[in-house]
């Protein structure tokens, strides 16, 4: 079998340095919205200017380079037991030249490790066995920040008039976002589970953050609530960093998946504008990262 | 964007309102959860009795911190090895974990700014008003950037806390930074989540 460490190293160099184009050209656009001389559009042109220097300098974009979340989707005949001491492997080295911070803590003995590796769940691992030829590995790097402003609810919720239809997922999505404020470093974009049980909503949260900013959910009905709850989301002017101003959140990603009869979840994650996400493909010898 | 410089006087201070741009330099500190719950616990509440080098750490601390800035923030720093230290990232991280601390922190040693990124609550908000200080936010996440304006690592205390939870003494220049709740009583904070939450109020009502 092959030995990807190298290539799994710059994909998290990747991850942590370079902010995808998509993202990217999103937060451009947003800046124009705001007004001159705002301290919303101080924040967006510095963290543009952040964007462009950790692309030339190699450093991170954040200094909390979050949680590593890998989705492993490989053919037949890859040991994803290799796959994962090499995983290890590569977060290690990444961690020694700096492209990650020591982010992984004991929570018993407040130890932290000093090299982003933990139990089995630090950093995060998902394989998949896939038809084809074709192996491809998906980094995200999910910051501590804007995961503490995630949020499950339950439907229904009095509280909100929330019943158990799209009606009370807009509904809770937008308390999420009026809660979360600039906690989060808005901008942000939403990622959204209806349905599922409390972890496998939270796991199919994440997942939907892997869909590209401007692509459009096949399922009508989501495509307009994903717009939808983005326009009000601005609507509520709490702007990047809370500052104030007219973009909270650009974009929201929505998945549906089933439930039991007797529940009903709706689970935001929210990922802060440090939307960190690369893709590896790997056939053959022939790597590529996009 | 006002240049402002570390030690800062009341005057200064008092002369700050909320949503200022300010463009810090000087000398600061970081400290977050671990630095905060050490100063509480040792030199403020008085639960843990001073130990190792915690007295020769919180004298040189007050030196730096008198007059001056504590910044929430878990930096990437390179030459670990060497300790030929550098900053690689160095944004703010979340504020209001130290809500419990800060204003007897404040108090404590005469600090007159806190940066971070979030915003902090009513216990903070009075400390800024009495000592006087201010809250001053930082770019959530823009660390490369920030980094680039430090000019020079001074020292560390602490390191066994971890790099992200030590305290680094660290010299900035024109250090970018927004006044979100002031001297005065003024909270950009209090002032955005009570708009939002009339829209949210609406959107709701809306169906
Ligand atoms: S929420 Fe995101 S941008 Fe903000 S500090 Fe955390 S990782 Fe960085």
């Amino acid at each position: 079998m092959q030995d990807l460490t190298e290539h799994i190293i710059e994909l998290i160099r990747l991850a942590s340095t370079n902010l995808p184009p998509d993202v990217e050209a999103a937060l451009r656009k947003a800046v124009e919205q705001e007004e001159p001389g705002s301290a919303a559009r101080g924040a967006l042109e510095t963290i543009l200017k952040n964007v462009e220097l950790s692309r030339s300098k190699s450093t991170p974009i954040c200094q909390d380079t979050g949680t590593p979340i890998f989705y492993v989707h490989h053919p037949e005949g890859w040991s994803t037991r290799r796959l994962r001491e090499q995983i290890v492997a590569a977060v290690i080295a990444a961690t020694k030249r700096s492209y990650l911070r020591p982010n992984s803590v004991n929570t018993l003995t407040e130890k932290n490790t000093g090299t982003n590796i933990g139990d089995e769940h630090f950093p995060v691992v998902h394989f998949d066995e896939i038809e084809g030829d074709t192996l491809m590995m998906e980094l995200m790097l999910k910051g501590g920040g804007c995961e503490n402003v995630g949020a499950q609810y339950s439907l229904p919720n009095n509280e909100l008039g929330a019943g158990r239809d799209l009606a009370g997922v807009r509904k809770a999505v937008l308390d999420a976002v009026y809660k979360a404020q600039g906690q989060g470093c808005a901008p942000g974009i939403l990622g959204v589970a209806i349905g599922g049980d409390r972890g496998s909503g939270y796991t199919a949260s994440k997942e939907v953050l892997y869909r590209k900013l401007d692509d459009v959910n096949p399922d009508p009905k989501l495509a307009e609530m994903e717009n939808r709850l983005t326009k009000e989301s601005n609507e509520m002017g709490i702007g990047p960093m809370g500052f104030g101003g007219k973009t909270t959140v650009v974009g929201a990603k929505i998945v549906g998946l089933h439930r039991l009869p007797a529940s009903y979840f709706v689970t935001v994650s929210y990922m802060c504008w440090a939307y960190r996400r690369r893709k590896m493909t790997v056939k053959g010898d022939e790597v590529n990262y996009e | 964007m006002r240049e402002v410089n570390i030690p800062i006087s009341d005057e200064v201070v008092r002369s700050l309102k909320v949503g200022d741009s300010v463009a810090l330099s000087g000398v600061m500190v970081t400290g977050r959860d671990t630095a905060h719950k050490w100063l509480a616990d040792t030199f403020i509440k008085k639960t843990r009795p001073p130990q190792g080098d915690d007295l020769p750490t919180f004298d040189a601390l007050k030196g730096f911190l008198s007059g001056g800035v504590i910044y929430h923030c878990g930096p990437v720093v390179s030459g670990l090895d060497t300790k030929d230290y550098k900053f690689v990232a160095a944004g703010p991280t979340t504020s209001i974990r130290e809500e419990p601390y800060q204003g007897d922190v404040m108090r404590l040693l005469n600090v007159k700014g806190v940066i971070g990124k979030g915003g902090m609550g009513l216990k903070t908000l009075q400390a800024c008003q009495e000592v006087p200080g201010m809250y001053l936010h930082a770019i959530g996440g823009a660390a490369s950037w920030i980094a680039q304006t430090v000019t020079r690592v001074i020292g560390v205390y602490k390191l066994d806390f971890g790099v992200p939870e030590a305290m680094w003494v660290i010299e900035v220049k024109d250090f970018p930074v927004v006044v979100t709740m002031d001297s005065h009583g003024g909270s950009l904070h209090v002032e955005v989540e009570q708009k939002s939450k009339s829209v949210l109020d609406e959107l709701l009502a809306r169906g």
